[in-house]
């Protein structure tokens, strides 16, 4: 039985329908990349998948599996006076979660005291990033989703974060769920792919699954220049 | 100092100390507009009380309880629309409480100070400061989580809904605590202004929760003692004493002090 099998999703957002058909699993361990063109309901399946949004048709968990979210932005106003140790504290409140394994969690991270102690508002954009993941890792998550952690960054920043991503699912055995506009990531580290165009279009290993006639379908003829050596 | 003034002194400190928490917690939830329009429906219960000659409280803490409803149930709606029906149903609760309260008791139900407090509402009073007290140190944690990002605090397990209906509640309740002292009009202020003075010095969470429930007690305090020495109306007197440490801390801030 895998971590999640979604089968025969759709969701609707005020009577309009976002998405179709929708039908994946993810495997314990396993690297899974959801990929799709500005507005194929990427963000909103995995909203739906963390009980966000609503939704028609079938997400069913093995068990109390542990998860964790890593949004693409918060549209939080990042002048209130909360830290990253706020953050942390509050999470482990709730879902009952010792100061030790806060600590362990920042350990893994290597979140500095002055990361921890920054009002949130006054940290740089690749801090802000690593917090959020300490928050999603805080818990001991079996799968984390990650939507587009890499929008806004500049080409290294991508590379360590692509890398902190794969050394959780390397060492941790954790299963990332990746949204990303970036095949090179696709190519390099998922172990299946889905591709959304406002439905499931595909759904398997990077390099069998991506032909050119859906690269094409989902972002148009430029894929293929862009990412023809993967084919 | 007579028994009721006493009641009315404990009392009014223990509500701003309640008042500084909810406050704080309102302005980072950026709520304060939905504020305003839960003190101001307090007003036609207010007249309502007065016109049947009854406890003006228990008419407050009706409509207070209908607004509540009302306001939650608009929130979740969203959008543009719901800020212009809000913004709506404010004056409408203003212009009806207005009509419907006796003349001689106007100034009293928008500016506060009606009536003395006696022993049964004195230990109402700190009773309902208890609860709210309570709810904001139980709930602290998830109101954290969604002030940061709902969805983050929805993918963690929290029901935001009901938080943040649990959270309105206790604004009605605070509201109702501090309508004796500053009435429809004002009481909203004695929730916002010491809360916008801890977030001027505040540079951290505690900080900024403790900063707004001291401006707020320093301020009613004050207030009382300037309003009785000088014979002034104790509403706007508080009122006053709030918004010139808000003005302090704007000038404490402009040199860079902060906690």
């Amino acid at each position: 039985m895998p971590l999640v099998r979604v089968s025969n999703l759709s969701i609707t957002l005020d009577q309009r329908p976002i998405l179709r058909d929708v039908n994946f699993e993810v495997d314990e361990g396993e690297a899974v990349a959801i990929i799709g063109p500005n507005g194929s309901g990427k963000t909103v399946l995995v909203k739906a998948m963390l009980g966000i949004l609503p939704y028609e048709g079938e997400i069913v968990w093995n068990g109390a599996v542990t998860r964790g979210y890593v949004p693409q932005k918060i549209d939080a106003d990042r002048s209130v006076p909360l830290n990253v140790r706020n953050l942390l504290e509050s999470k482990a409140a709730v879902i009952g979660r010792s100061k030790a394994e806060i600590a362990e969690t920042i350990g893994r991270l290597g979140l500095t005291d002055e990361i921890l102690t920054t009002q949130i508002g006054h940290l740089s954009g690749g801090q802000f990033q690593r917090a959020l993941i300490a928050f999603a890792l805080l818990g001991n998550p079996q799968i984390i989703f990650f939507d587009e952690p890499t929008a806004s960054m500049d080409e290294p920043g991508e590379e360590q974060m692509y890398h902190l991503i794969h050394r959780l699912h390397e060492d941790l055995r954790i299963s990332p769920v990746v949204v990303s506009h970036d095949l090179t990531f696709v190519y390099r580290y998922a172990d299946r792919v889905l591709c959304l165009n406002r439905a499931g279009i595909c759904f398997g290993p990077p390099r069998g699954v991506l032909t050119a006639a859906v690269l094409t379908q989902l972002f148009g003829q430029r894929a293929i220049y862009e990412h023809g050596e993967h084919l | 100092m007579t028994q009721a003034n006493t009641f009315s002194v404990i009392l009014g400190v223990a509500t701003a100390l309640v008042s500084g928490l909810v406050g704080s917690f309102a302005l980072m939830k950026r709520m304060t507009l939905a504020g305003d329009v839960v003190s101001h429906l307090a007003l036609p219960g207010l007249g309502l009380a007065f016109l049947w000659h009854i406890n003006p409280l228990i008419g407050a803490a009706a409509t207070l309880a209908i607004g509540i409803v009302l306001i939650d149930a608009l929130q979740r709606r969203g959008g543009l629309a719901t800020e212009t029906a809000i913004g709506v149903v404010f004056v409408a609760a203003l212009a009806i409480g207005t009509l419907l309260t006796p003349q001689e008791d106007l100034i009293d139900a928008l500016f506060g100070g009606f009536g003395a407090i006696g022993v049964t509402g004195f230990s109402l009073g700190l009773a309902g400061c208890a609860v709210v007290l309570v709810t904001i140190y139980l709930i602290r944690h998830k109101l954290i989580l969604i002030i940061f990002s709902s969805d983050l605090a929805q993918s963690v397990g929290i029901h935001v809904r009901r938080i943040n209906f649990l959270y309105l509640a206790i604004f009605g309740l605070t509201i109702l605590l501090g309508v004796h002292f500053l009435g429809a009009l004002l009481v909203g202020a004695m929730i916002i202004v010491p809360a916008a003075v801890g977030r001027q010095l505040a540079r951290t969470l505690d900080s900024f929760l403790l900063i707004s429930s001291l401006a707020g007690m320093l301020s009613v305090g004050t207030g009382f003692a300037v309003a009785g020495i000088w014979h002034l109306a104790l509403g706007p007197t508080i009122v006053g004493v709030a918004s010139a440490l808000f003005t302090l801390s704007l000038a404490a801030r402009e040199k860079g002090s902060g906690l």
